[in-house]
């Protein structure tokens, strides 16, 4: 598992693009998905992204996921939850204070970012998690979030 | 100018431009360089034993910080170290870690902090558990530095809980946080130190500085953006006690980058100690030389005495004496 979240990052720039097509791909499936309900969706949709955003980044399903702004590196791994990091612990080699053998989360994060097209992503600041949404799909909250801004605008 | 020290005040008291009432914003705002200091806080319910502490740096800091369960070890907390010496008006800089606390704790901290008086807020990650006494407790980490500072300042600009409910009368903090320009990834390091400035800091203490080189290069990318001109930046120094105890803090102490050649200093000297102050000295009279640095954060664990001294023999404070509680009096006797 671990082996596969190391390969994610190093290959982030190619997960940035596939996943602008697979949000496309959703906002495209956006009325079929309201038909259908968002409330009945959300718990298959979450095992679904649970799933595969597990095996891939190791992701913790936060709810708000961050992941093409953190390098593909999910910062719910970083045992201090940092989503703003990388925490001054760091050690020489790059590896976790908490975790000695483990890379930094955030060193791997930076890594990432600097591969992916929008390098500068990493430098916004990421809000708190709201504990209510920890095991909710964030693709589906994402949808729901950029369909509802476009209809306001419109 | 009528020196005095730190009092609770409400938004009609605040000097014009501040975002506090206290003497470190003050000094930092008129261009003064700047001396900070940790107290540690006792094992211990005795008051006396806070004052004791606070009392060794009478005279040559401009503020202390209060930590707040430093390197996860239990101690007196930095609220109650604050509320103790906060009586006798002492520039405190409250620390507020992450790792205890949700957000619920934290911001009622931050009121009841500046009702006591506290002028600064300095947020932090915080060690992580495994570090301290206590491996086998929970670690919180609601939120981390950045979202800690973002809420506190949007207590004291917009009067607002993070929930969006309404406070009367704003906590007026000058806000502080921390860096490590030591650690990696070191070219990350001046990208995080902007965010956190955008997230709310006006004022930042660093790691321990050992490696002069290492803080020029990361101060040379600070100025090239902008950073030191949003934010006093203030440099950790401190004294090793011995080769062997740097050995020890370098291998022991989370994100304490401590070169070879400062070890092989020490081991060949002496009196090691003597050697250790020495080099503290002349690392503050370097950094001191680096544009963009306001200040240095003496952090002396278990040598608070050798502050003085330090302070004195380095010439930094050029001939200031730093206001504590009794100045008026002695300086009028």
């Amino acid at each position: 598992m671990k082996k596969l979240r190391h390969f994610s990052t190093r290959h982030s720039r190619f997960f940035e693009s596939l996943y602008k097509v697979f949000e496309r791909a959703l906002l495209f499936c956006h009325p079929v998905f309201k038909r259908i309900g968002y409330d009945r969706l959300e718990k298959p949709v979450a095992v679904i992204e649970k799933a595969t955003k597990g095996l891939l980044f190791d992701s913790q399903m936060c709810g708000m996921c961050t992941l093409s702004s953190t390098g593909m590196s999910c910062p719910m791994n970083c045992p201090k939850k940092i989503r703003n990091g990388p925490c001054g612990g760091v050690r020489a080699n790059g590896n976790c204070e908490v975790e000695p053998d483990m890379p930094c989360v955030w060193v791997e994060a930076w890594n990432g970012s600097q591969r992916m097209k929008n390098a500068d992503a990493i430098r916004t600041i990421q809000e708190p998690v709201d504990h209510r949404l920890i095991g909710s799909s964030s693709w589906l909250r994402e949808v729901r979030h950029k369909t509802s801004a476009t209809s306001e605008e419109q | 100018m009528i020196e005095h020290g730190d009092v609770a005040v409400d938004a009609a008291h605040l000097p014009k431009g501040h975002s506090s009432a206290g003497s470190l914003e003050r000094h930092l705002r008129q261009g003064d360089f700047v001396v900070t200091t940790e107290i540690s806080p006792p094992d211990s319910s005795d008051p006396e034993k806070v004052y004791r502490r606070a009392r060794v740096f009478d005279g040559y800091v401009d503020a202390m910080n209060a930590t707040d369960g430093s390197g996860a070890n239990c101690h007196m907390s930095s609220v109650a170290v604050c509320a103790l010496l906060s009586r006798l008006e002492y520039s405190m800089v409250m620390q507020v870690s992450c790792r205890d606390r949700n957000r619920i704790a934290i911001q009622g901290d931050v009121l009841g902090g500046a009702a006591m008086g506290v002028s600064n807020i300095l947020c932090l990650t915080g060690d992580g558990v495994q570090a301290g006494d206590h491996p086998q407790a929970k670690p919180v980490f609601d939120l981390d530095s950045m979202t800690a500072l973002e809420i506190v300042r949007g207590m004291r600009d917009d009067s607002r809980f993070q929930s969006g409910r309404k406070i009367t009368e704003p906590p007026h903090v000058f806000l502080g946080a921390a860096a490590n320009p030591f650690a990696p990834p070191l070219d990350f390091r001046p990208f995080r130190l902007a965010k956190k400035i955008e997230a709310g800091a006006q004022f930042v203490q660093t790691q321990y500085c050992y490696d002069i080189y290492r803080l020029q290069s990361y101060m040379k990318q600070v100025r090239e953006m902008g950073l030191h001109e949003k934010a006093f930046i203030i440099i950790g120094v401190g004294p090793l006690a011995s080769a062997r105890a740097a050995e020890w803090i370098r291998s022991n102490v989370p994100g304490v980058h401590i070169p070879d050649g400062v070890i092989k200093r020490l081991a060949g000297a002496k009196d090691q100690k003597q050697e250790g102050k020495q080099l503290c000295i002349d690392l503050i009279q370097q950094i001191r030389e680096i544009e963009g640095v306001a200040g240095v954060h003496v952090m002396a664990y278990r040598q608070e005495e050798a502050v003085a001294e330090i302070i004195d023999k380095s010439k930094v404070l050029g001939g200031r004496t730093c206001w504590y509680p009794g100045i008026d009096r002695e300086n009028t006797v």
